[in-house]
């Protein structure tokens, strides 16, 4: 029934995009103000109630300071801070990077934890069980044994959507619950448990396999180690894949408008496999990194635990973007490592990271909020603004 | 009431919308505003509706300048719009909707349904809409669910009415019943603002007509006199043909053939029944009917959008009855889709990258699953120069676009492929006239390079407009066929309305 369409000249308030999904409008930025402006006030806003929040509990002004103070020395002071901030944002760009490139494609990839688990216990098997193996072979195995594993756990969901429709976000949810579950009974099994354990924890991966420290021949404390390199290496990828490849294309396409994929000649089910085979690759990917390069054997709890689950934030915060994914998880990484010293030295609680977090992502999804906040004008077409800053 | 605007002027950035608008609408009297898409209407009715504040200018309502700082206070003056999109709630009863906002109550929280039922038979009766208070507004037709947009806002006394491209929704039998009712609002001495780009509409139903161009006024017509191509010059700004040129047809071998297609929808209820035609190389077949009658189940059969439950689908020879939408692409079918927004292109997606929308895949748009861009974006500059895609700034998004634009930019895609068959659905719905006369002639000058030409299109001009062979389609059959050299709208438009041969 859409007759007319929006017009530049008419000016009026934006329509909702015609054939567009809800997860495109939640996560995919449109124009620079949604891509880069919503977040960074979003970022700026959560910083300022959550200081609030925590001074309603009566903590001083000038400790709250303190506190602020402590999570930018213990983020970005040293060495060793911005060493444990990349460790940590390390598989969050992973998961995140998982979660974004299904958002393109219009799907909602709430399995990321799911698929980072198998894939880490993949990756764990490939490391205790050969020994001998060089370097240049074992490690490049053993991330790809991750890798199959988050596929294989990603698979399910895209071949379930394509086939029978069932919905992604119910799939993947049940899908964690099950892989949760098949990681604490496999690491009682004696195939995986370590000998003369009773308590769940792997063998140990063998050290040919292990992510090389970037900065041990400094200090071995500083953990951070090629697994950044991998997570940057893929984040690049990523972005080739979506924006200069015929896949890429469709899987957009597929995100923004899937009547108009179909009409383009775009199957639109094997998108979904695909996409959803990719996806759950990067997040067994950041599985193996937690396995090979932070904790060399697995335990319940090696997703974090919720690496999985943040990945949707920071994808969210990364507006989808694979780059944006990035500096999102690069913040969230600085949150983490900051709050511990935040929590040591100015005794505010860790779970102020977490009170700040859920703000931003609140802020980053109901743009509204911000725009209000800020009496930004209200968004209009792109040509429109584009027009109205040159004026 | 008499409705005037004095120098109305609306800014926003970058773009002068309306531009010292001044306007009468005599009380009684029915005014049509036509303009082509852009032109500044929908921005002059949003002042009026009170959405907007203007600038500049004045509303004066019977004399008495009006200040509007929301929609409720221009409900309250007495001004009532219908929008083209109707906001009605589906599975609410006409009277639950007429009344929504404003229920009448017999204690707190309370609804009076007697009340409002009577209510609405009562403004029914008075303008003779024959609307059943009781209905459920999703099972009544599209004409109907208009007569209880025009209900609601006579109920919360609007005597000012403004229709938005009130018939764009509409089937023939639909518009004349529709003309009827703006004839008993006359009558009732309502005042009745008809925005439109339909110019017969406007020719046949106002007392008084205002052309707006460019966000101004650019001149008034009196009906009894005007002629269409006066007021399409006027929209336009220039002469504007509104007879297609054509030479006669010189048909060769059949392109398309469809043998005994059958369709069922999901719940095994017929949509197509046994359909055999063909689509000749140097011709333009027509299929006339009224919207709903099987004619997007015919394109998405030969398109391979949806399956055929039986007969076969060929393209010179080819069996594609099976085949996927990609494959018939590959083999010949290019298909302007009727639904641009939803279809035909992807509106988050540049002018770019719209255009290869179904091609992306294939040299020398990419080489080994890599896009080039540089082939991509050099062949968007030559097509949006070629079929004058305005603006031509290819990294627009497609939804930047007016819709006449977006139609030559997917006309553009279409037809810059050298294939034999090329479908067009619906291919000026909504549009203006200027890219509705472009169009037209680059469909005939495909036939004339010996393409074979497939339109669909509920518009009974543009069927006679293009066609050299009719089609009717009623019920999901093929129900006559006629030379359009051999046959009349009277008799086609009998055709459509369910007169078999």
């Amino acid at each position: 029934m859409s007759t007319t369409s929006p017009q530049m000249t008419d000016g009026g308030p934006p329509e909702p995009t015609a054939g567009q999904t809800f997860v495109q409008r939640l996560a995919v930025a449109q124009d620079w103000r949604s891509a880069v402006l919503i977040p960074v006030l979003a970022v700026f806003t959560a910083f300022v109630i959550g200081g609030i929040i925590v001074m309603l509990t009566g903590v001083p002004f000038t400790q709250m300071i303190e506190a602020y103070v402590a999570l930018f020395k213990g983020s970005v002071g040293s060495v060793k801070a911005i060493s444990e901030t990349l460790t940590n944002a390390t598989p969050l760009i992973l998961t995140g990077l998982s979660v974004a490139l299904a958002f393109r494609a219009g799907l909602f990839n709430i399995g990321g934890e799911g698929q980072l688990l198998i894939g880490g216990m993949a990756a764990v098997v490939v490391g205790f069980s050969f020994s001998g193996l060089p370097w240049i072979i074992h490690l490049p195995l053993a991330l790809l044994a991750g890798m199959i594993g988050g596929a294989a756990w990603g698979f399910i969901p895209g071949f379930l959507r394509a086939r029978t429709g069932a919905h992604e976000v119910i799939t993947t949810i049940m899908l964690n619950y099950i892989a949760v579950l098949l990681v604490q009974f496999l690491l009682t099994t004696s195939f995986f448990q370590r000998e003369g354990r009773q308590d769940p924890v792997s063998k140990n991966v063998e050290s040919s396999a292990t992510l090389p420290q970037l900065l041990g021949w400094i200090n071995p404390s500083y953990r951070v180690n090629l697994g950044l390199i991998i997570a940057l290496i893929a984040a690049f990828v990523i972005n080739w894949l979506l924006f200069r490849t015929t896949l890429g294309y469709e899987f957009r396409a597929v995100g923004a408008n899937p009547a108009a994929a179909r009409y383009a000649g775009i199957s639109v089910p094997r998108v979904y496999v695909l996409v959803m085979v990719i996806a759950g690759a990067l997040a067994g990917l950041a599985g193996a990194n937690q396995i090979l390069g932070v904790l060399g054997r697995a335990t319940p709890g090696f997703s974090g635990p919720g690496l999985g689950f943040d990945g949707i934030a920071v994808a969210l915060l990364g507006r989808s973007n694979p780059w944006g994914v990035v500096a999102a998880a690069l913040l969230f990484g600085g949150l983490k490592a900051g709050g511990q010293q935040m929590q040591v030295s100015a005794h505010v609680g860790l779970d102020l990271i977490g009170v700040m977090q859920a703000l931003i992502i609140m802020f980053v999804a109901a743009p509204a909020l911000i725009t209000t906040m800020y009496r930004l004008k209200a968004p209009s077409t792109s040509a429109q603004i584009t027009k109205g800053w040159a004026s | 009431m008499e409705l005037e605007l004095r120098g109305i002027t609306k800014r926003f950035p970058g773009v002068l919308a309306n531009d010292d608008v001044s306007l009468i609408a005599r009380s009684g009297k029915v005014l049509a505003l036509i303009g082509e898409n852009g032109a500044g209407k929908s921005t002059l009715m949003n002042v009026l509706s009170g959405l907007y504040r203007p600038d500049a200018g004045a509303i004066i309502i019977d004399g008495v300048e009006q200040t509007f700082d929301d929609p409720g206070d221009a409900i309250q003056a007495g001004i009532g719009m219908v929008h083209q999109h109707f906001m009605l709630v589906p599975v609410f009863s006409v009277a639950e909707n007429v009344v929504l906002g404003v229920e009448p109550v017999v204690g707190p929280g309370i609804m009076d349904r007697k009340r409002a039922r009577t209510e609405v038979r009562e403004i029914s009766e008075r303008y003779g809409l024959a609307v059943d208070p009781d209905a459920l507004v999703e099972e009544l037709p599209v004409g109907i669910q208009q007569r209880v947009e025009i209900i609601k806002i006579l109920l919360r006394g609007a005597r000012i009415l403004v229709f938005d491209e009130p018939t764009a929704v509409l089937t023939p039998q639909e518009v004349e019943e529709f003309f009827g009712i703006v004839a008993e609002l006359k009558e009732r001495g309502a005042t009745v603002i008809f925005i439109t780009h339909k110019l017969k509409e406007a020719l046949a139903i106002a007392d008084d007509i205002t052309v707006l161009r460019g966000g101004k006024v650019v001149g008034s017509a009196d009906p009894a006199t005007a002629t269409p191509e006066e007021l399409a010059a006027m929209m336009v700004g220039r002469d504007i043909d509104l007879v297609v040129d054509k030479t006669p047809a010189a048909p060769r071998e059949d392109v398309l053939r469809l043998d005994g297609v059958d369709m069922v929808d999901d719940y095994g209820r017929p949509l197509l029944k046994g359909i055999t035609m063909s689509v000749r190389a140097g011709e333009i077949v027509g299929i006339a009917g009224i919207q709903g009658n099987g004619q997007t189940e015919l394109v998405e059969a030969i398109t391979g959008l949806l399956p055929v439950a039986a007969g076969t689908v060929t393209v010179l020879g080819k069996d594609l009855t099976h085949a996927s939408p990609r494959d018939r692409h590959k083999a010949g079918i290019a298909h302007v889709p009727e639904d641009r927004n939803e279809m035909g292109m992807i509106e988050n997606f540049t002018i770019a990258e719209n255009l290869v929308l179904d091609n992306y895949y294939a040299t020398p748009f990419s080489k080994r699953g890599v896009l080039d861009d540089a082939a991509i974006r050099s062949a968007a500059v030559e097509m949006v120069e070629a079929y004058d895609v305005r603006p031509p700034m290819i990294d627009n998004t497609g939804g930047a676009l007016s819709g006449g634009n977006a139609q030559k930019m997917i006309v553009a895609r279409e037809f810059s492929r050298d294939v034999p068959l090329v479908i067009c659905a619906q291919p000026t719905r909504g549009i203006d006239v200027g890219s509705i006369e472009y169009i037209h002639e680059q469909i005939v000058r495909k036939r004339d390079e010996g393409k074979a030409i497939l339109i669909v299109s509920t518009e009974l001009d543009e069927i006679f407009a293009l066609s050299d062979r009719i089609l009717v389609m009623y019920d999901g059959q093929i129900v006559a066929e006629r030379s359009a050299a051999e046959t009349t709208p009277t008799e086609i438009g009998l055709f459509m309305a369910g007169r078999t041969a």
